[in-house]
């Protein structure tokens, strides 16, 4: 704390930024995700809703994969101690800036002193809290997200937690800027994930697979930034299991118990379950947004129709004009 | 198509390359050759690698590539793959300190065998192991194969706390546990060698394709290495 005597240093080497009030249920920092290290075992991290957090950075006028807060259900708070710009966005948390309401969906000021709070959610589960130039985390492999399981990123390789102080640069930027509702994504209890037939689904007959794509899961009680267990009708594999192999993000498996898991962003790098298959990124988005008991369903698409559909997404996202506001 | 390779599409942005139907020595250092030729060469396309026992999961950017073209660079970059014999990889040498109390499933091993504890112990030093896969968690590392006189299967109920540094066996397989986590593997030791440092250079003292035997050490040992015993095995 010495360090504070000189003034001559930035913000974020004085480590000042936001002083964690209360750390909700699960507060998380996250940039774009750890890659290039899974050879020795680090799973990707990242933020589960990647656009709700690529809107998030947008609207404070960062590159999209700075670092930011995942904050899932709510029921954070934090106080500023620099001067800046914030925007949240994700789930509808209600947010407030000295207890008054505030919008998501665009940037406002903050000014250190303010108490920036969000409450617990209305619909979706995960919102994505900004600040303009990203937090000032020391990468760990090549990035800032947290994975608590593995005990690496963020601050120190875990959640956020009161009087945590997550370091920011104050800025001399002024203008705010919104996302119109009509632009801003929808959440609801309800999802459909496009899955590529991949993996060992061979390995599943065809009625297995109708009955798979056929049917309504729900999200079980096991639902995490790991992998988002399913239930339903079960489904059988003519295998028990394979030789263990890299598992990519958004895989479907199935374990004896016939209880698919869609496999996110936290999941384990190799396994030995078998796979029928891997659901779009644009999709697992989505289900992260839901908690136990959302409703899903699966559709079989095409690797060039799935190539399309995100190529499509992100020109949507290039394209898409946010407005000045003050 | 390169010979014996497969190269399947399984997501949006990714593909795997199966190398054989069998993990072997032989293939372990193919995987890495190519793992080697895929980084010098196609490293601007690519994401991530995730090497494995018989199989290299590649991420690439899906805007700066696609499927096709990716297939199309991997099997002509491949397709030369020389035929090596297997790598020698480094040699390791990890302690362990095996005993009653620091491996709680020893007796039961020697139940399972009926052999003794002292050549449970024996035939697991004696086996020069290859690391075939890293991975399940920082710094995991597979090592085979277990001879098969002390192959043992998983505990029917894995432990909720599996201490670090744990020695333990799974069937054929045999791992340090880099740090505390859940696992059902078999405890027949521990070993006070940091498996996985996020903060040192290597991060890990094996990597794939490298060898490595196990050394039987006293508690004096164990400790004087920093090795601290667990207190309980829940």
């Amino acid at each position: 704390m010495n360090k504070q005597s000189h003034s001559h240093l930035k913000n974020s080497e004085l480590n000042l930024g936001f002083l964690v009030k209360r750390s909700g249920v699960l507060s998380l920092i996250q940039d774009e995700g750890r890659y290039g290290a899974s050879e020795l075992g680090l799973t990707n991290g990242g933020p589960i809703d990647k656009l709700a957090f690529h809107w998030a950075n947008r609207l404070c006028s960062n590159n999209l994969g700075v670092s930011a807060i995942e904050v899932s259900m709510g029921g954070f708070a934090a106080t500023a101690q620099v001067d800046t710009i914030i925007a949240v966005t994700g789930a509808k948390m209600p947010l407030s800036i000295n207890g008054q309401e505030k919008s998501l969906w665009r940037s406002h000021h903050v000014k250190a002193g303010d108490l920036i709070e969000l409450g617990f959610t209305n619909l979706g589960l995960r919102s994505y809290f900004a600040v303009a130039g990203g937090f000032d985390i020391t990468p760990s492999f090549g990035s800032s997200a947290t994975v608590c399981r593995e005990g690496i990123g963020g601050l120190n390789g875990t959640k956020l937690a009161v009087n945590d102080i997550i370091p920011c640069a104050k800025t001399t930027a002024t203008q705010l800027i919104k996302l119109s509702k009509k632009d801003q994504p929808k959440y609801c209890n309800e999802v459909l994930l496009r899955i590529i037939p991949s993996y060992q689904q061979q390995h599943f007959t065809d009625i297995q697979k109708k009955l798979f794509f056929s049917s309504e899961y729900k999200v079980g009680k096991s639902c995490d930034r790991m992998g988002y267990r399913l239930e339903g009708p079960k489904i059988s594999c003519d295998i028990d299991g394979i030789i263990s192999e890299g598992i990519c993000h958004g895989a479907v498996q199935i374990p004896s118990d016939g209880q698919p898991i869609v496999l996110m962003n936290d999941r384990q790098t190799i396994g030995g379950y078998p796979k029928i298959g891997s659901v779009l990124s644009i999709d697992t988005g989505k289900l992260g947004q839901l908690a136990q008991g959302g409703k899903i369903r699966f559709t079989a698409i095409n690797i060039e129709e799935a190539r399309e559909l995100i190529l499509n997404d992100l020109e949507i996202f290039n394209q898409t004009e946010v407005m000045f506001c003050d | 198509m390169a010979d014996g390779l497969i190269i399947e599409i399984v997501g949006e942005n990714s593909l795997i390359i199966y190398f054989s139907e069998q993990a072997s020595a032989e293939v372990t250092a193919k995987i890495q050759q190519a793992q080697l030729l895929i980084r010098k060469n196609m490293n601007d396309d690519i994401i991530d690698l995730t090497p494995s026992y018989t199989s290299i999961l590649v991420t690439f950017n899906l805007i700066k590539t696609n499927h096709q073209r990716l297939v199309n660079k991997l099997q002509t970059l491949l397709k030369n793959l020389p035929i090596e014999k297997e790598t020698q990889g480094s040699l390791i040498e990890l302690p362990v300190y095996y005993s009653a109390e620091s491996g709680p499933e020893l007796n039961v091993i020697a139940k399972h065998t009926n052999l003794s504890i002292e050549q449970i112990i024996t035939i697991h030093q004696q086996q020069e192991y290859r690391v075939y896969a890293i991975g399940f968690a920082p710094g995991f590392a597979y090592l085979g194969e277990v001879d098969e006189r002390i192959a043992m299967p998983r505990l029917s109920t894995p432990r909720i706390k599996v201490p670090k540094g744990a020695v333990a066996i799974a069937d054929r397989q045999t791992a340090v546990y880099p740090s505390a986590s859940p696992g059902g593997w078999n405890i027949i030791g521990q070993c006070p060698v940091e498996m996985f440092a996020a903060n040192s250079i290597p991060t890990m003292p094996v990597k794939v394709g490298d060898r490595v035997k196990f050394k039987a050490i006293s508690k004096d040992q164990f400790i004087s290495l920093s090795g601290v015993l667990a207190s309980t095995y829940e």
